[in-house]
């Protein structure tokens, strides 16, 4: 990110290491969960919480260890449960962090028809500018993780920023800072891929989770928050985490082609009409005057 | 001549009513309505024309509006189904003359069969702009509160998107002729839409079959 230089390297007197080191680098982030090691404790729904200035909302219990139904404009991260019976009888409770993906090809951007109000940043991070939001909430049309919430009170959408703010400032996310097991970690995308594949491995040669893998779909153009799976085959049983995500084919349709043509036929009708006139001219009641009134 | 002090019924010299004072309210509501719609719809649809939405007050403001006015658009529209619905009906002569369209376009109406109020071009403008309406208020209820539709009928907020658009295109398509006529290419036009009337040589040229009604079969003039 821009502020780059201004990341810090060393802090005289300081014991330990240097805060956020690292952390943020010139190239993309990337956040990875690893569902295997998350035990629920929702230390990083509070700490997003904390962080952006959101008061605590009401939780709904529904008999899981899920705190509320779905995500909220001021609550953008939560952690979806699923207690889950395998075909051969074993029990698991599938915890899964759920927030924005961040992806490569962000469909809420191109869904988004005010300037400004989403930027991508050369990091990877895709933020809302609330400033330009209108409020028609295309993004929530154009995500397929369906992750945007919209503010019935001031008309704007909101999701998580990856903290960008913290990010820009050489610090990882507040969710990243909080987690107690470990299962959050934060780094240039290519070293989360590659931990997360020598943490699917570790699974692979020492549990029984033999379909675990690694889900960055790509198609969204892969994701800045990924995950490790106990099961990659089935991503939707862990709250409705879609298997193959795209982008609508209706909105790359409403946004690509029928946008062109549309100002085509419309730029072609507004020159057909002006040429009809310089051709034909205008419809002059001229046989009929009112002084000829009189039978012809 | 200030037609605003004239009563009804009495008619400047040579002309008659083609509009009673309803019809023309009717009108410019759905016209005007349309227009803002056109015009913010347009800034939602093309970065290129998002500074529409500024003209009218900013983006924000522009969403806050659109769905409103599209709601009195399509209110007038039903207004005007009620009171033009029977002038509106297709006929066999509607027909007849939309055979020969090429010479209502090349300016040789003396080819074309006599016409009734309404000419089949405009009845077929006034078809496409009610169900247009219909298409895009229906379209743009679900746009309008795309937060109430549940995660699994998503594809809904896409596909209303898609049909807002085609729907609204096909009335900006009849819209750019319909306004290009009635300003341009057919004078006397705007001023029946505004004022009320039309000269009597205007009516028997472009609605003969109706002028004869209208005047109770002085037909061949007075």
């Amino acid at each position: 990110m821009a502020s780059e230089t201004l990341q810090i390297k060393a802090i005289s007197a300081h014991p330990g290491p240097v805060p956020g080191r690292d952390a943020s680098r010139d190239y993309d982030v990337c956040k990875l969960i690893d569902v295997t090691t998350c035990i629920g404790c929702k230390a990083c729904e509070v700490a997003c919480l904390e962080w952006n200035g959101y008061p605590f909302r009401e939780t709904v219990f529904d008999n899981t260890y899920q705190t509320m139904p779905d995500l909220a404009w001021n609550y953008y991260n939560l952690i979806r449960f699923n207690e889950h019976v395998a075909d051969d009888g074993t029990f698991s409770w599938l915890m899964r962090k759920d927030q924005c993906m961040h992806c490569a090809d962000p469909g809420c951007l191109r869904a988004c028809p005010a300037d400004g109000a989403i930027v991508q940043y050369s990091n990877g991070i895709v933020d809302f500018q609330q400033e330009n939001c209108i409020g028609c909430q295309y993004c929530l049309t154009g995500c397929p993780f369906n992750i945007p919430k919209f503010n019935k009170e001031t008309k704007k959408v909101h999701k998580c920023t990856l903290c960008s703010d913290r990010v820009s400032a050489g610090l990882e996310p507040a969710c990243i800072k909080a987690c107690p097991t470990g299962c959050l970690h934060f780094g240039s995308k290519d070293d989360m891929k590659e931990l997360a594949q020598t943490r699917v491995e570790q699974l692979h040669d020492h549990t029984s989770h033999k379909n675990a893998g690694v889900y960055d779909p790509s198609g969204v153009g892969g994701t800045h928050v990924i995950y490790v799976l106990h099961d990659i085959q089935h991503p939707e049983l862990y709250g409705g985490l879609p298997k193959d995500p795209q982008v609508p084919w209706m909105v790359r349709i409403w946004k690509g082609p029928l946008k062109w043509i549309g100002n085509l036929a419309m730029a072609v009708g507004i020159v057909g009409v002006a040429t009809h006139y310089i051709r034909y001219g205008p419809k002059n009641v001229v046989e009929e005057d009112q002084k000829k009134e009189e039978p012809k | 001549v200030s037609t605003a002090a004239i009563p009804p019924q009495t008619a400047p010299a040579g002309e008659i009513e083609r509009y009673t004072f309803r019809e023309r309210v009717m009108h410019w509501l759905t016209g005007l309505t349309y227009l803002y719609c056109l015009a913010t719809g347009l800034a939602f649809y093309s970065p290129h024309l998002y500074w529409l939405a500024f003209v009218f007050g900013g983006g924000p403001t522009s969403r806050f509006w659109h769905p409103i006015l599209g709601v009195v658009f399509v209110m007038g529209t039903l207004w005007m189904q009620n009171l033009w619905r029977r002038d509106m009906e297709i006929t066999e002569t509607d027909r007849r003359w939309l055979d020969r369209v090429e010479n209502y376009v090349t300016n040789r109406d003396e080819l074309l069969p006599p016409q009734e109020r309404f000419n089949a071009g405009q009845k077929l403008f006034y078809w496409l702009m009610f169900y247009g309406a219909l298409l895009l208020l229906f379209s743009g209820f679900f746009m309008w509160i795309p937060e109430y539709i549940p995660r699994q009928a998503a594809w809904i907020r896409p596909f209303m998107v898609l049909i807002h658009e085609i729907a609204a295109l096909a009335t900006i398509g009849g819209f750019i002729i319909h306004v290009y006529m009635g300003v341009f290419f057919v004078p006397g036009s705007m001023q029946a839409i505004t004022t009320g009337w039309v000269s009597r040589a205007w009516a028997k040229m472009h609605h003969r079959l109706w002028y004869i009604r209208a005047t109770g079969g002085q037909s061949a003039g007075k």
